[in-house]
């Protein structure tokens, strides 16, 4: 036991002094705190260079009449539109529109003349404004009454609420549901790829520097193994919070200086949406405080949110993140043990990435149906349960279904260290040689 | 006469290891006496290794027992082993004194007492200065005075040396070699498994030789080296070759004759039951002679001689198959 953590120990210490940790570690938070903070600002910022228009109208059936907004102004001009070009360069419009007379038939295309590409929002914004008066236009023509037509149209809004089996009503909001177990199904899938190939790697390291022999004098191959995934696990929970704490040290200490002086309620409620995600809790409690601030959209996520039971999210999060990554590590460290360098691990890796990549691609189907019987299977079987079950959480899930899941993904965490175990041994003193799956099949075998 | 049960540190009975294919060992039998330099011999394959490997419990046999101190070989013995592996290396990435720090622990030092002897054995060989670098910047040989510095460290009453002068120059080879006798003064056994037949005759007292997963042969060099005499002798004298020829053609057999100014050498088998005296007395009277002595066979030739005489029947049966 005193050995088994001197090797975690090792473990742990040379990858966490190592600089690509460090780096990652400090780049992390910023890509991520970047990924919360730019769409806000995107959202926030007043928008490009106001467009200055001129309209060549045909049709005479515009003029002064398309609404202005504050990054489009319209200019009509009684010019044809030949002249218009000829002379575009020595005014200082950005663009020309071009209304011929036929338009309202449909016969004659507008067109959009331009110095630099406008955005995609400015043509947009031309294109429905234009239909939108063209269509009111045909209705007066046809005597309809502009206001029949509008009374006409109903917004709903659709709530879901999930009767509980006590018959008590939750109201829940499947966006709030699909992201958080999108985010964490996700956050599992990359830290079993980024740490279990880094188990890996560790091992073809040993095997390839040649020291594993002098170890294994001195230890058993079980306990190398195990300390190394452990030491790896450490490591990797260790960049988990530093990330975490970092992210939201870095959001807080930006998001005032970034945005101060924007329009506050849009901005509270930018922020709301991304935050909603992250930290639900303390939200609800600000949500008491100033009802006012927040549109009905809002209050319902945080509904949705109040009836996720996040205690137990957490719990299992860290459940199938653990065991999950103990599970797929073994594995890893079986093909570290197998091959003589990192260029040999393809073939044996197949089965492995197979079903993550399954389950975090099924991930998406799953959200939409998280009580089919296939999201069902696969939040049974172990290889493919941490990524599912973790979708799925969030949306409620029956306890025994948890319990089976659970014990069933222990179950295969023993059977693939037992597995991984007997493969390791063998291979870490087998050099040079090609190794094929019958020969991990006889290495099962073998006597101690 | 000490009871030979006291004598004997390690030994190996009726060993068996197979693997899917092959039989790596076949009934190989081995005892150690204590405070011996033990040379394990065998040509490449032969199942050395596997043995080592075995004594070491990284491995299992199939069947067979070992005993440690005439206890059953169990975990509680793996720090009174010191193993140097002849597939070697170091964490390239490592601090050599952290490493090294690292490796004792794994054998059970505790850290102050591992870091009191490596500053000791640092200085005689004139390493220290490598304390804080990393492994991979370290030339070849000194990283190989690392691994025996670790083998070592933890005065093991049983030293396992697989190969341990492969890397080394002439030089350092000769520390090496100094190093091995004086751990042996101090009490330790070594096990020696080398090709190197010349250090085998230098440090060896016993030796077992494996040859196609058996043993073939074992015992003391010394007589190991005396059975296997074939009652040859040089003779140096001066006077005529042929004339020498002559007088000695009934009893002896000429190997070899060599002239170096006017001294002429000559390498005799006796043949039937002749003395070198029978000889000496034939051919006194034409030579005169200048000294005599019997040459006995090196490891190098009974090696060569017990793995080709295996290898020749195995290729004869294989022939009438």
């Amino acid at each position: 036991m005193n050995k088994i953590f001197l090797i975690i120990q090792r473990e742990y210490l040379t990858r966490v002094k190592k600089k690509s940790f460090i780096i990652m570690t400090i780049l992390g938070p910023l890509l991520m705190s970047t990924l919360l903070i730019v769409p806000v600002w995107l959202a926030m910022r007043d928008h490009e260079e106001p467009q200055k228009i001129e309209v060549v109208d045909d049709s005479f059936l515009f003029r002064d009449s398309i609404p202005q907004s504050k990054n489009v102004k319209f200019i009509y001009s009684e010019i044809t539109i030949d002249k218009a070009q000829e002379d575009f360069y020595q005014t200082d419009f950005t663009g020309i529109l071009h209304i011929p007379s036929n338009v309202i038939t449909g016969g004659g295309a507008v067109k959009f003349y331009y110095k630099e590409q406008p955005g995609m929002a400015v043509e947009e914004y031309i294109k429905s404004n234009i239909e939108e008066m063209i269509y009111n236009f045909k209705l007066q023509k046809s005597n309809v009454d502009l206001k029949t037509i509008r009374n006409a149209h109903t917004s709903i809004n659709l709530i879901t609420e999930k009767i509980t089996e006590t018959g008590s009503t939750e109201r829940t909001s499947t966006g709030v549901q699909m992201t958080m177990g999108f985010i964490l199904g996700l956050l599992i899938y990359m830290f079993i790829f980024l740490y279990g190939a880094q188990v890996m790697r560790g091992v073809i390291e040993e095997k390839t520097s040649r020291i594993v022999e002098v170890i294994i004098s001195s230890v058993r191959p079980f306990q190398l193994m195990m300390g190394k995934i452990i030491g790896v696990a450490l490591v990797g929970l260790t960049q988990f919070l530093l990330w975490l704490v970092l992210t939201f040290s870095i959001y807080t200490a930006v998001q005032p200086v970034l945005f101060s002086g924007v329009n506050k309620e849009k901005l509270q409620k930018e922020m709301v949406k991304e935050e909603v995600f992250k930290q639900g809790a303390n939200l609800q409690a600000l949500k008491m405080d100033k009802p006012g601030l927040y549109d009905n959209k809002t209050y319902e996520a945080f509904d949705a949110f109040k009836s996720i039971d996040f205690v137990s999210i957490i719990l299992c999060f860290l459940f199938y993140f653990l065991v999950g990554y103990l599970m797929y590590s073994a594995l890893f460290a079986a093909i570290g043990a197998a091959v003589d360098a990192e260029t040999d691990t393809q073939q044996f890796m197949l089965p492995i990435t197979i079903p993550l990549v399954l389950s975090f691609v099924m991930a998406q189907t799953i959200m939409q149906e998280p009580s089919s019987s296939l999201a069902f299977w696969f939040s049974i079987i172990p290889l493919t349960s941490p990524v599912i079950m973790m979708v799925r959480l969030p949306f409620g899930v029956p306890i025994w279904e948890l319990a089976l899941s659970m014990s069933m993904l222990v179950l295969g965490f023993i059977f693939t260290t037992w597995l991984a175990a007997r493969i390791y041994r063998t291979g870490i003193l087998m050099y040079g040689k090609k190794v094929s799956y019958k020969e991990l099949w006889k290495w099962l075998f073998y006597k101690g | 006469m000490p009871n030979i049960k006291f004598m004997e540190i390690f030994s190996a009975k009726n060993i068996v290891k197979r693997y899917a294919s092959h039989t790596a060992l076949d009934d190989v039998s081995i005892s150690i006496s204590k405070q011996n330099v033990f040379g394990l011999l065998g040509p490449n394959g032969a199942g050395k290794t596997s043995l080592i490997r075995i004594m070491n419990q990284i491995t299992g046999p199939d069947s067979g027992e070992l005993f440690f101190e005439g206890e059953k070989l169990n975990q509680n013995h793996i720090s009174q082993i010191g193993y140097l592996p002849e597939e070697r290396g170091l964490y390239k990435k490592m601090e050599v004194g952290e490493q090294a720090l690292y490796l004792a622990q794994l054998k059970g030092m505790k850290r102050a007492e591992a870091m009191m002897k490596l500053k000791e054995w640092f200085e005689k060989f004139e390493i220290t200065a490598w304390w804080k670098k990393k492994v991979e910047e370290l030339s070849k040989g000194m990283q190989q005075k690392v691994q025996f510095i670790v083998t070592v460290l933890h005065e093991p009453k049983l030293l396992i040396l697989d190969e341990p002068f492969s890397g080394f120059d002439p030089i350092n080879a000769n520390i090496i070699k100094n190093e091995i006798l004086r751990l042996k003064v101090n009490g330790s056994t070594i096990l020696l498994s080398t090709h190197n037949m010349e250090s085998v005759e230098e440090l060896c007292d016993e030796i077992a030789l494996i040859n196609k997963s058996k043993k073939i042969l074992d015992g003391s060099v010394k007589d190991i080296r005396k059975t296997y005499r074939s009652n040859t002798y040089e003779i140096e004298f001066k006077g005529n070759m042929l004339g020498f020829t002559t007088a000695m053609w009934a009893g002896a057999k000429l190997l070899d004759q060599r002239q170096d100014g006017e001294i002429n050498r000559v390498k005799v088998q006796l043949l039937g039951s002749n003395t070198p005296n029978d000889l000496l007395q034939s051919v006194m009277r034409v030579s005169e002679i200048q000294g005599l002595h019997e040459i006995i066979p090196t490891m190098n030739d009974i090696f060569i001689a017990k793995v080709g005489e295996g290898n020749s029947v195995e290729a004869q049966t294989s022939l009438t198959e």
